[in-house]
């Protein structure tokens, strides 16, 4: 190669070092700013602010979900299976919801330690699988917890 | 086939607007993309061959005078 | 290799190879994409969880991953731009900036419409989603600013420096979903594990995607042609084929 593309070469790979390392450094920086929600562990540890519009995200704890029976009230617990946050909620829940499913709310935290949201929307993974497939699993994952109770906060 | 009948497939339990709109907007957006692309080539070959002509016949009657006004060349994208 | 190289440089040889591969290239394409879509459409099972609304994966994913690729191709022809001074790497980042900007779009698009009825929101500002729309800016930056500049050369290192500058937002949009919290699923196909979907899902989706592929290819020949035929118009090749009248 002759120097002079050699030198421009260089040139660009000093300007893509240069900016890689600038919106790295950028990023790091504004982390939690760019993280969408807190997990239920910072919220339990204190990390995140009380009164502010914050969101929270994390699974539907199994069996927590209490709805109302006269209006759209919901209280649930939002879980990362290391602590959990209460949440309530009124309103029109998305179809995905359900408990055991992701789900990230927008709201504030109240003096006692509650989540007040006022937006829920519901978060799913990558795995996609016919009905008959999960069916099976669930029955399968169902056998073994009957097995071991209380195997199931581990397995996560 | 996934679904019982057509108008199963149609609806698709009721998600068949999302499902419709988002394929609809794709197919719209790829075949104008593809047939505006097309068209630009024809329009560059025929802007081309223009040129050429004009450019020929210019030659032929260099005698004369130049023309008392200029054409500006567009390409016609 | 280098002899490949200097002749890959020459418009007129990329000229007569574009030509010649441009029907078999659009013939699979097409064949591929729609064999994808309706194996998607009709034939796929549906998703235990989202039910019928997921099959808009089979659009979504292969326009954001044309996307990325796209852009990814168009750095590399920046900086063979910036080096070597091919011309024709200027041709092609000129020729696909528009079609990264219309898959973007699409991408963003079937996104939004699919976040509607499985996340409960069209628009959220997390990280990939955001990541994403400044894919779309720097598309739009980039055909603005070559349209901005009247002189080839500049405007052709000016572009290739932008290309450059915005390549760093591709790891970002792809690692945004590990680095950060969002509410954007991670990717369902990777590289180096089995996706996470079963064969009668994943083999409509790859299908559609190298469809979308050889599609992109047939538009990058004929866009290319298109730019080569504006650029060389003044050189004798040219003037033989346009006469001829064989497109």
């Amino acid at each position: 190669m002759n120097p002079i593309r050699k030198k421009r070469l260089t040139i660009v790979l000093f300007l893509l070092v240069g900016i890689g390392v600038a919106v790295g450094l950028t990023t790091y920086a504004l982390r939690q700013n760019i993280n969408l929600f807190y997990d239920p562990s910072q919220i339990a540890a204190g990390e995140a602010p009380v009164d502010v519009r914050i969101r929270a995200g994390g699974m539907v704890e199994e069996g927590s979900v209490v709805r109302d029976p006269e209006s759209l009230k919901v209280v649930f617990r939002v879980t990362d299976f290391n602590a959990s946050v209460p949440v309530e909620y009124v309103g029109i829940l998305p179809d995905l919801f359900a408990e055991g499913q992701g789900v990230v709310a927008m709201g504030k935290i109240n003096g006692r330690g509650r989540f007040v949201a006022d937006q829920v929307l519901a978060k799913h993974d990558e795995n996609y699988m016919p009905p008959e497939v999960a069916d099976a699993l669930e029955k399968a994952s169902k056998g073994q917890n009957k097995a071991g109770e209380t195997a199931q906060p581990e397995s996560y | 086939m996934a679904f019982d009948s057509f108008s199963a497939f149609i609806a698709m339990e009721g998600h068949g607007p999302y499902v419709w709109t988002c394929y609809g907007v794709f197919f719209v957006l790829m075949v104008g993309l593809m047939a505006w692309s097309r068209r630009r080539r024809s329009a560059t070959m025929a802007a081309c061959r223009r040129n050429y002509e004009r450019q020929e016949r210019g030659q032929q009657r260099a005698a004369r005078p130049a023309a008392t006004f200029t054409r500006v060349e567009v390409s016609q994208d | 290799m280098w002899q490949f190289f200097h002749k890959l440089g020459s418009p007129k040889w990329f000229y007569g190879i574009a030509t010649r591969l441009m029907p078999w290239l659009l013939v699979a394409g097409v064949l591929l994409l729609l064999a994808g879509i309706v194996w998607g459409l009709a034939f796929a099972p549906k998703d235990y969880l989202q039910g019928n609304s997921y099959r808009i994966i089979f659009i979504h994913v292969p326009t954001a991953f044309l996307a990325q690729s796209v852009y990814i191709m168009m750095a590399v022809a920046a900086v063979v731009t910036l080096v070597w001074r091919m011309k024709l790497a200027d041709v092609f980042v000129k020729a696909v900036a528009p079609v990264g900007l219309v898959l973007t779009f699409l991408a963003l698009f079937t996104g939004a419409v699919w976040g509607k009825p499985t996340w409960g929101t069209w628009w959220i500002w997390d990280a990939r989603l955001t990541s994403m729309l400044i894919l779309l800016f720097l598309y739009g930056g980039v055909i603005a600013l070559d349209r901005a500049i009247n002189d080839e050369k500049s405007a052709a290192r000016a572009v290739a420096v932008l290309v450059l500058v915005g390549v760093v937002n591709i790891p970002i949009i792809k690692y945004s979903v590990e680095w950060w919290n969002t509410l954007h699923q991670p990717a369902t196909f990777k590289l180096t594990e089995k996706p996470s979907m079963p064969a009668e899902m994943w083999v409509p989706l790859l299908l559609a995607v190298l469809g979308l592929y050889l599609i992109f290819g047939w538009l990058a020949c004929l866009r290319m042609q298109t730019e080569i035929l504006v650029r060389e118009q003044r050189t004798r090749w040219v003037k033989d084929l346009v006469m001829a009248g064989r497109f």
